[in-house]
């Protein structure tokens, strides 16, 4: 895909040095290993069949309210998480399943909070826009607009404050790029040079608007953080090599002490924003040329094929191991109680000693 | 004429501070800026100027003084050549704690010519014998004036009523989407000054679809979709207000509007009263409030009471689709900030709406929905849905209920409240917002303190539980009210 690489003299209102260190264009992306190629694909799968059951469970009326789906996007989550240190922290939206499955959280557990059970990973108190894995350094699963930017810049001054190295990885939407409140954090974040990468799923749309409508500028999110000093990649959120790629190096700078570190992934949601979505925003025709060019699972299976490392048989079997996953918590998620009455009433102040 | 130069206050709190070290002497010239002292508080040390040119008649304090108070006159400063009128400069005020010559005065400063405090804006002695509810003595809350409308900005100044229809005017079933949709064309059509802004109100035609069609007929120009940056349109929407534009600001729904609450409050509701009445805001912000289905905590909250706390914003809260028309044309006529809470579950619900080229309700009445002699139901909103359930069950029982309308929350119109618990003696308050300070708080508040005699129970209020909103199904309903908790507490009052 060719693209127009603007120069950094083309962009005079962006500061010299942050927009020196920016990129549009990432390097040449390296080759996985076939072991590489293998996990993402079964991470890519997995999030991907989750959540296509969560709709069918949400088409039945097991799950109710909102219900995001991340299907699309799901090399962004999976390639970061590639790069991610087990104990680096992750924030992001209400369209969160994808990142609570992937930073370890059973998907039971995780499906059972989707359709409000006892066996939810918050007893069925949160829901679907509310999950959270502390155990995993998964802060949830919030669902204000851009709330969780500034939460992930406190994640990141909490680490740092403790002498730790790890880094906070800050999911939003290119929609939420435009709260204010992102850029009071970006602007802390590089004072403080906190150690924090902010990860812009730019999917194109905030439920009906086109970033080409909410967004200055709507063709270098990336340059976001330039008057912060902040730089910041484009990147092919489609290809999940390319996002684990740009990830390495934002992480590597945000945990060497040089401050936050802007990525923002080009990637696209196929389903509506939530369950209930007449998508009369965009053609039907685009969804399907996103889907047929640059699904990034697709991309992976063509890869371990042309190069003979897996077999179409292989393939299945990844995609049947996927299934079971993904069958046994629909079936957990359906079959549990719902949680006991006196759940109502738990949970609203913390005890002392506990949490 | 010579000015008197007076100790200056250095922070809002600040009462009294030493007099460290005058620049300056008597009969020295000084020009207008120039330091004439440093003072000194337990805070900090400040240089003060002369704001007058001329010449230094008189220095009041000796430096050194300690706790000279703020206010006090400490130098005079004369114009070249002016005899300085001895008689005035002796009756001036000798700085109280400090006078010259006195040196460390370390007698408490008491107060000098300070300002003087202002007036008490709620003098409950004055306003409570105005307005005779009742023959029982009248007991005033010392903070909102009484039950006196002229002070007591919370409640409704009677008389103003509901358009009367005769005959001739037909009524049309129309659900309270489509009444807000016509409330805010008609109002688009009369007066250039409206607009709609929001997320998604445009192309999308509306997260809610209440907006269907406005972008078609006014175009976008005046049907203006916004980034997701609730603080900074609204905040756009109300200096657009300053400007003379009369804004419709949509929230997709009201938990949203917890970004954009400083505007609301700090630049919309207090502007008017900062300005000495110099500058209105006509604005209206609007949108779903309330739970709506299974959104969990951080979208299912009513906020009614919030807004309603706040002197100057007027907050509506519509039942019905008439209701939600003649109020949102109210709304978008009034001359001040109104904030208009719908509910998302309402807005499919049909109404009969009269046909009348101009359907304008005057806002803070509430309307009687139901009559009945028994017990008082008072309700809003989607708690009308409970109120109404619920007045129908207890029929079934042989209980009469009255339920009352609010449609007002700020104006609340107490007298109609009042007036009803006078016939019933009972009053039980319906709501999904949470319990404490809520608005059945406040109305068990006003009816104690207005109609406490005639109450043969006390008040009870049906809210929803004290809790954030759960997700699960089982508990969302629990969390909720229901028409079966409004039987429950009628029950109560009625000791049956
Ligand atoms: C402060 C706030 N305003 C509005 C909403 C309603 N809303 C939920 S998601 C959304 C679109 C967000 O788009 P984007 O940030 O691009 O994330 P995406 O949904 O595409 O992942 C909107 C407007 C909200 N949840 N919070
Ligand atoms: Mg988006």
């Amino acid at each position: 895909m060719a693209r127009k690489t603007a120069s950094a003299a083309k962009r005079p209102a962006a500061p010299r040095k942050a927009a020196r260190k920016s990129r549009k264009r990432a390097p040449a992306v390296a080759d996985f290993t076939r072991d590489e190629e293998f996990a993402a694909l079964r991470t890519m799968l997995l999030v991907r069949r989750f959540e296509e059951k969560a709709g069918q469970l949400y088409g039945m009326g097991h799950i109710g309210g909102f219900c995001h789906l991340y299907i699309g996007q799901e090399a962004v989550v999976t390639g970061v998480f590639m790069a991610r240190r087990a104990d680096d922290e992750v924030i992001t939206s209400y369209r969160c399943h994808g990142h609570a499955i992937v930073s370890g959280a059973d998907p039971k557990a995780v499906m059972a909070e989707l359709t409000g059970r006892a066996g939810g990973i918050s007893h069925g108190k949160g829901g679907s826009m509310h999950i959270f894995n502390t155990a995993g350094h998964f802060w949830g699963g919030h669902g204000i607009v851009g709330a969780q930017v500034p939460l992930g810049t406190g994640l990141a001054f909490a680490r740092r404050y403790g002498g730790s190295d790890q880094v906070s990885l800050t999911f939003f939407g290119e929609g939420a790029a435009n709260q204010g409140q992102v850029y009071e954090s970006f602007n802390m974040a590089s004072i403080w040079k906190l150690p924090v990468v902010y990860v812009i799923e730019n999917n194109r749309y905030a439920m009906g608007t086109a970033v080409t409508r909410s967004a200055a500028r709507p063709e270098e999110l990336y340059m976001r953080g330039a008057a912060f000093g902040i730089p910041g990649e484009q990147v092919d959120g489609m290809d999940v090599r390319a996002v684990k790629a740009a990830a390495e190096r934002a992480i590597a700078h945000a945990r060497s002490g040089k401050g936050p570190y802007i990525l923002e992934m080009q990637t696209y949601r196929y389903r509506g924003h939530s369950m209930s979505d007449p998508a009369k925003y965009r053609t039907r025709e685009e969804v399907q040329k996103m889907r047929q060019e640059h699904d990034p699972i697709e991309q992976v299976k063509r890869r371990l094929l042309d190069k003979e490392w897996a077999s179409a048989e292989d393939l299945k079997e990844v995609d049947a191991q996927v299934r079971k996953i993904v069958t046994a918590a629909a079936e957990f998620a359906t079959s549990a109680p719902q949680p006991a009455d006196e759940e109502l009433w738990t949970d609203v102040y913390a005890q002392a000693g506990r949490g | 004429m010579a000015t008197t130069i007076r100790m200056p206050a250095l922070s809002p709190t600040m009462e009294h501070g030493k007099l460290a070290r005058w620049l300056v002497k008597e009969g020295e010239r000084v020009a207008p800026g120039d330091v004439i002292a440093e003072i000194e508080t337990d805070k900090a040390t400040m240089e003060v100027e002369s704001d007058d040119g001329g010449v230094v008649a008189r220095l009041l304090v000796d430096e050194g003084a300690q706790n000279v108070p703020v206010g006090a006159p400490i130098a005079v400063i004369a114009e070249e050549g002016e005899a300085l009128d001895e008689a005035a400069l002796e009756a001036a005020p000798a700085p109280a704690g400090a006078p010259r010559g006195a040196g460390q005065a370390d007698a408490p400063a008491p107060a000098a010519p300070q300002p003087e405090p202002a007036p008490q804006a709620a003098a409950p002695q004055v306003a409570a014998p105005q307005v005779a509810v009742s023959a029982a003595p009248q007991v005033a809350a010392p903070g909102d004036g009484g039950p006196d409308p002229a002070r007591n900005l919370s409640i409704t100044a009677p008389p103003m009523t509901d358009p009367v229809y005769g005959d001739d005017v037909t009524f049309k079933e129309m659900t309270v989407r489509e009444a807000l949709r016509d409330a805010m064309a008609e109002e688009m059509r009369r007066d250039e000054a409206v607009f709609l802004m929001g997320e998604e109100v445009a192309q999308y035609q509306g997260a809610y679809k209440v907006s269907q069609g406005l972008l078609e007929e006014f175009g976008e120009r005046r049907v203006v979709d916004t980034p997701i940056t609730e603080y900074g349109f609204s905040g756009l929407g109300v200096g657009a207000a300053f400007a003379g534009l009369k804004p419709i600001i949509e929230f997709m729904t009201f938990n949203f509007a917890m970004q954009a609450i400083d505007h609301i409050i700090n630049s919309a509701a207090k502007t008017l009263y900062m300005s000495g009445g110099a500058l209105a805001v006509p604005v209206v912000f609007r949108g779903p409030n309330g739970a709506a289905a299974r959104v969990a905590a951080q979208h299912s909250q009513d906020y009614s009471a919030w807004y309603a706390h706040v002197p100057g914003l007027k907050v509506i809260a519509p039942h019905s689709a008439a209701d939600a028309k003649g109020l949102l044309k109210a709304a978008i006529r009034d001359p001040g900030p109104v904030v208009f809470l719908e509910n998302e579950l309402l807005y499919g619900h049909k109404f009969p709406v009269p046909q009348v080229e101009d359907h304008v309700l005057p806002i803070g009445r509430a309307r009687i929905a139901r009559v009945g002699t028994d017990v008082t139901i008072a309700a809003y909103s989607m708690g009308m849905e409970y109120a109404l359930a619920a007045a129908g069950m207890l029929a079934e029982e042989g209980i009469s209920a009255e339920v009352i309308d609010l449609r007002s929350l700020r104006p609340l119109d107490v007298p109609a409240i009042v007036e009803s618990v006078k016939k019933t003696n009972r009053l039980v308050t319906v709501e999904e917002g949470w319990p404490v300070c809520s608005i059945g708080a406040e109305i068990a508040r006003r009816v104690m303190q207005e109609a406490f005699d005639w109450l043969d129970a006390p008040v009870l209020t049906v809210n929803g539980k004290d809790v954030p909103m759960p997700y699960a199904a089982n508990l969302e309903k629990l969390a909720l009210p229901t028409a079966q908790d409004v039987v429950d507490a009628a029950h109560s009052v009625l000791y049956r």
